[in-house]
């Protein structure tokens, strides 16, 4: 059976370009230009999937987006599965291999479609009323069960390894959809030079015009008109054409999201090809050219396949020279179906009946289709079909009086209904834009816009394909004027351009605005009839008038109770005829019922698209020093500390990481070691007011500071919290460097320049990041001085000349340096500051010249050591942004004296002054081989009434080589009046008594800073 | 002392670029770059001192003899030269503006250059840059700080098909990666 159901000639394809295919694993024949559904359809294949909740079988609907029946799963190989792809939009290729969804063990026979046998035990809302009982059932079983019977296909479990680009444009108009409308839009915009985008969902731009055989354009085929209007749009240098590419999203400021699938339709793509590419595109304008769908009709057993749109008939012979049928039958509430009728009986196709919903039929199209020679049957309904796999009759009969009469079967193998056209307003929804029910249409219109945006054609209820070819061109050239009169900023806003309007000669049989909304009558019992209204939520007449009888009235309720509409095509076929439905059930006009509102995406979207190159290694920023690749060279393990990555620690063969951060402390405690501390914020303070802004900042008195001199400053937030903290260094009476902590430098800066530009614009003086300017190395330990002293020039180092916390400018190895005297460890140490430019060449210098002192590189666990032995907070760590200076003992560092500063007056609380505030304190360990595990609570008495008083938290701990033992720094409710008390840390299955003492461990005096 | 070998944040990725003729991709050499924010008083003798007048218009650089002058804010601008000793034009601004209210700062090593170049150059920068870089809306000459994917650059038109990004080193890996990234579907 290959291509029985193929037209001798005509259509769009490549005859001459053969493609197999695989469906279901049985290999076919197709065409190129053929979608995966033209292309089934050619060979007589109509079974294509199972329904969601009774597994009913299922055959295509549509031939295009709005598709809710043919959903399959295309693979290339494992990881390249795509699941839920509409076969109406896959388009052929060599090799194409397509598999049906949500049937087991075959599409033939499926053992889910017993859910159909009892689908009186699951109306509307079922889950909501039954699998209540017992409690906590529904997570474990009867979720997990129901998602394994419904839904549709399933994810690939590997990663994707395509790639996805995302990129940004702008454009004077963008036209969504490359039918007539949109064509002449694009054609009328362009012409004044404005900058267009025309997009188009479909592999080819032309919308409506690549079914159309008869019609005629400027007296042209309809074919010629298009492809010479194309060829004259890719002429112009200002449009962007661009097929394959479904506009998605509306967002606000014309910001709209184009998903263009870039090699999906290749047989086998180039990998430096993205799979899809984003658009962002910025419009100044939009002109949406979406078209109108075709509304089905709803009638008993109306999901038979071979069911289908009357339009997706037309389409599938004209466009792709497939046949639905051999006989067919086709139910109509409007002209839309004879134009079916008499191009399917041209086209070879025996017409058996045209049921025509309408008691009077008149007008062209039925006489044409009288003189035909076709049994038209006026005030007639479709009461039910025949059939399993495939419809095998229809069944006919006549309405009298409101009555339906006997009905008739009819056999045929097709059957096409038509309940009229419903324009496509997703987009126009999308951008907020109001929508606004027009009794003549019989459709919701766009009404009032929210965007610079106009639709045209038969998206708002213009038909015919003159008036829609007019009506684009006067939307493009109006579109273009707008655009002129709005330029952008930092351009010349031109004068509106004279709208000149084009008038189109053109013919055809056109679509028109009859039609019909809601289910039509049978006379059959409606307990035992399913009419679907969602056929890809299985959702039927019954199950809405089972809400509405339950007390639904507005469709928001409706939809969430029955689920209409909320099934991934959004009701593009189903949500007119639900409100049809509720609107005759409840006795309330359509407008009154209301429109549930379209949201993006408007057909499903890939997650690549969304993700972009943002994957992997490049899903952030990796911020490396320049001293990082010595580290990873010399074995260093690393740790993320915000974007950056930081040494960790320096294993040597052997070692773990305690063993390794145990030999770098005893290093530094003995001889000397070096730290990378680029990642340190770094802000240079420079103007004459340099000080004043200083002092304003910070909780410390500066004005007094002397130019070379450090000093360590604390920084509040507003509310009199530690914000952050860090070494500051006075380089001249102008110029301050500070630094800050490695995730805060960006906020510190953010803040001061905050309050730079809104409170103190006045002062004279400037903020600029040196972050990355400097590489910063730390030279800590007894010998530090002594490996330094040999490489630097213009310094002296010694003690006298060069006291702890100073900083002089010079050069080191030749290279210009601003060296600190500071220690963050307790012991003697130097802070190197190089241009980053040469962090790596110095930081190797210092390592050869401490070769002879066993200079040891260490990491930040190491520095975490050496700093809580000597009781330095880290900001973040001892504090959680609820730490005054005073709770983490740095009350020392607030100027008393000082008229303000930023959180001065908030620290004068009375909250701040309570005794049982949060201290820090250390905490000693009974047993000196416990380390107890940073965030464990600390009681007073662990048998006490829960919930058990919680005092504080450990915020720091670590074994330390130096001290032997383990230390541990903490906040307690009133710390600091319980040193010398034993409190408690509970952990599972153990109490760990530990004693509360001052928070510094290691030479409390400070006799080691100098060295 | 045997004079140390500076080193750039793109010596080994820039090492050998795709070549990718619609937009090639180089790595810049070092260059000077200062920062000068300032009162008014102080912008015209800053700029004489460094021999191109700062640009008073919003994102727009003056250039002459290797030397730039980029607008960065209305009382910012980033003074670049390329494979200069930043220490004498310091020297020469302050030098000029002393006694001036304004703060100069040597930013020569927080930051490297990268080229784009070529007829698809805007199109690569447009996936991670967010803003029009049509010739209209960024002609040759403009400047400005902007983003390209999540990192902050400096971005500035210097031919119709010629690019300069200016940004942070330890974001230039990222930058350059996803550039190559952008230049893949023209390889």
């Amino acid at each position: 059976m290959t291509n029985r159901f193929r037209t001798p000639s005509g259509g769009r394809i490549d005859r001459r370009a053969r493609v197999s295919f695989r469906f279901d694993g049985q290999t076919y024949d197709g065409f190129r230009g053929d979608t995966l559904a033209s292309a089934l359809i050619a060979n007589g294949v109509h079974l294509v999937g199972r329904s969601f909740k009774y597994h009913r079988p299922r055959g295509f609907i549509s031939a295009g987006s709005d598709e809710p029946n043919a959903l399959v799963d295309v693979a290339r190989d494992r990881a390249r599965t795509a699941p839920n792809l509409r076969a109406t939009q896959v388009e052929l290729y060599e090799g194409l291999n397509a598999t049906s969804q949500n049937r087991w063990p075959s599409l033939g026979f499926d053992a889910g479609a017993m859910n159909d046998l009892f689908s009186p035990f699951l109306p509307a809302g079922f889950y909501y009323k039954t699998f209540m009982w017992p409690a906590g059932a529904w997570k474990r079983f009867y979720e997990p069960k129901i998602r394994a019977m419904a839904g549709l296909g399933v994810a690939p479990t590997l990663p994707d390894p395509d790639r996805y680009t995302q990129n940004h444009a702008f454009c004077d108009v963008l036209v969504v959809g490359a039918g007539p409308a949109g064509l002449a839009a694009a054609l009328a915009a362009s012409e004044s030079g404005a900058k267009v985008v025309l997009c188009d969902e479909q592999a080819e731009l032309g919308g409506s015009l690549l079914a159309e055989t008869t019609a005629t354009i400027e007296g042209q085929p309809a074919a010629e008109w298009l492809s010479q209007t194309l060829a004259t749009l890719t002429a112009r240098d200002n449009v962007t054409l661009l097929p394959r590419t479904t506009a998605f999203g509306y967002f606000p400021h014309n910001l709209i999201a184009l998903a263009e699938r870039v090699t999906e339709h290749l047989a086998s793509p180039d990998p430096n090809q993205p799979r899809e590419r984003l658009w962002k595109v910025r419009a100044r304008e939009v002109v949406i050219a979406a078209g109108a769908l075709e509304r089905p009709l709803v009638f008993p057993d109306n999901d038979r396949p071979g069911v289908m749109l009357a339009d997706a008939g037309r389409t599938y012979l004209n466009r792709y020279g497939a046949r639905v049928g051999e006989r067919v039958v086709i139910f109509t509430a409007g002209d839309c179906g004879y134009r079916t009728a008499l191009d399917l009986k041209a086209g070879g196709v025996a017409v058996v009946a045209v049921a025509d919903l309408r008691a009077e039929v008149t007008g062209d199209l039925p006489a044409r289709a009288l003189a035909a020679g076709i049994d038209v049957r006026p005030a007639t309904v479709v009461t039910g079909t025949s059939g399993r796999l495939r419809i095998s009759a229809a069944h006919l009969a006549k309405v009298k009086d409101g009555a339906v009469g006997p009905s008739e079967k009819i056999a045929c193998d097709a059957l096409l209904m038509s309940g009229g056209l419903t324009p496509s307003v997703h987009l126009f929804s999308q951008s907020r834009g109001k929508l606004v029910w027009d009794e003549a249409a019989g459709a919701y219109l766009p009404g009032t816009s929210a965007e610079r945006e106009r639709s045209a054609g038969a998206c708002r209820g213009v038909y015919g394909l003159a008036a829609v070819l007019e009506d684009g061109y006067a939307k493009g050239e109006a579109a273009a004027s707008d655009a002129r009169t709005h330029a952008a900023p930092g351009r010349a806003a031109a004068p509106a351009s004279v709208a000149k309007g084009r008038a189109f000669n053109a013919a055809g049989d056109h679509a028109s605005a009859d039609g019909f909304i809601g289910a039509t009558p049978h006379a059959r019992n409606p307990a035992f009839v399913k009419a679907f209204v969602d056929w890809q939520n299985d959702v039927t007449v019954k199950d809405i008038k089972l809400a509405t009888r339950e007390g639904f009235r507005s469709i928001e309720h409706v939809k969430r109770y029955t689920t209409t509409g909320m099934a991934t095509d959004q009701g593009k076929t189903s949500n007119m005829n639900a409100l049809g439905i509720v609107s005759e059930a409840i006795g309330e006009a359509v407008p009154k019922i209301g429109l549930t509102t379209f949201r993006p995406p408007f057909t499903p979207t890939t997650f690549g698209i969304f993700a972009g190159e943002a994957r992997g290694d490049l899903f952030d920023p990796v911020r490396k020093t320049a001293i990082h690749d010595w580290a990873a060279e010399h074995g260093a393990t690393f740790e993320d500390v915000s974007l950056w990555k930081r040494a960790h620690y320096f294993p040597k063969a052997g070692e773990d990481m305690h063993a390794a951060v145990a030999r770098e402390c005893r290093a530094v405690r003995s001889s000397v070691g070096m730290f990378d501390a680029s990642t340190l914020g770094k802000i240079e303070i420079v103007g004459p007011d340099a000080a004043e802004f200083m002092n304003r900042m910070y909780t410390n008195a500066w004005l007094k500071l002397a130019p070379g001199r450090l000093r360590y400053g604390v920084m509040l937030r507003e509310d009199g919290f530690v914000m952050d903290d860090g070494v500051v260094g006075r380089m001249a009476e102008d110029r301050f460097h500070v630094t800050t902590t490695t995730g805060g430098a960006p906020r510190v800066l953010a803040h001061m320049e905050d309050y730079l530009q809104t409170e103190w614009p006045d002062l004279d003086v400037w903020l600029t990041s040196t972050t990355e300017q400097w590489a910063v190395i730390a030279v800590q330990g007894p010998k530090a001085r002594a490996v330094l002293e040999p490489l630097v020039e213009g310094i002296d180092l010694s003690r006298e000349a060069f006291p702890h916390m100073s900083v002089r400018e010079g050069r080191i190895c030749g290279v210009p340096t601003r060296l600190f005297s500071v220690s963050f460890t307790g012991e003697l140490g130097f802070e190197v500051n190089v241009p980053a430019t040469y962090g790596r060449a110095v930081w190797e210098a210092i390592f050869a010249a401490g070769e002879p002192f066993g200079i040891t590189p260490y990491g930040t666990e190491t520095m975490h050591v050496l700093r809580a032995e000597k009781g330095y907070i880290i900001v973040g760590q001892e504090t959680d942004g609820t730490a005054t200076p005073d709770d983490v003992g740095l009350g020392w560092a607030v100027g008393k004296a000082k008229k303000d500063f930023v959180g001065k007056r908030s620290l004068e609380r009375a909250a701040f002054f309570r005794p049982d505030r949060k201290q820090l304190v250390g905490l000693l360990t009974k047993d000196p081989r416990t380390v107890l595990e940073e965030g464990a609570q600390v009681v007073a008495d662990p048998k006490a009434l829960v919930p058990v008083p919680m005092l504080g938290h450990v915020t720091s701990s670590y074994m330390s080589a130096t001290l032997e033992r383990s230390i541990a720094l903490a906040v307690v409710k009133g710390g600091r009046a319980r040193i010398g008390q034993t409190l408690v840390v509970p952990m599972p299955g153990r109490m760990i008594e530990v004693d509360v003492v001052e928070p510094v461990f290691y030479d409390p005096k400070g006799e080691r800073l100098d060295g | 002392m045997a004079e140390l070998m500076p080193s750039l944040p793109l010596d080994t990725l820039a090492a050998a670029p795709r070549d990718v003729a619609v937009a090639r991709l180089v790595a810049l050499g070092p260059a000077a770059r200062l920062v000068f924010r300032g009162r008014e008083a102080a912008i015209g003798p800053a700029g004489e001192a460094f021999g191109v007048p700062l640009p008073r218009e919003a994102c727009r650089v003056n250039a002459a003899d290797g030397r730039y002058a980029l607008w960065l804010g209305p009382d910012e601008w980033m003074l670049l030269a390329l494979d200069t000793d930043p220490a004498p034009i310091f020297a020469a601004i302050e030098a000029a503006t002393a006694g001036l209210p304004h703060a100069l700062t040597d930013v020569s090593a927080r930051s490297t250059g990268i080229e784009i170049a070529g007829p698809q150059a805007a199109f690569v920068l447009g996936q991670g840059c967010p803003l029009d870089l049509s010739p209209e809306a960024f002609p040759v000459g403009m400047c400005t700080r902007t983003l390209f994917h999540k990192a902050e650059i400096v971005l500035v038109r210097t031919a119709p098909d010629i690019f300069h990004i200016d940004v942070w080193r330890s974001f230039a890996p990222y930058v350059w990666e996803l550039l190559e990234e952008g230049r893949r579907e023209f390889a």
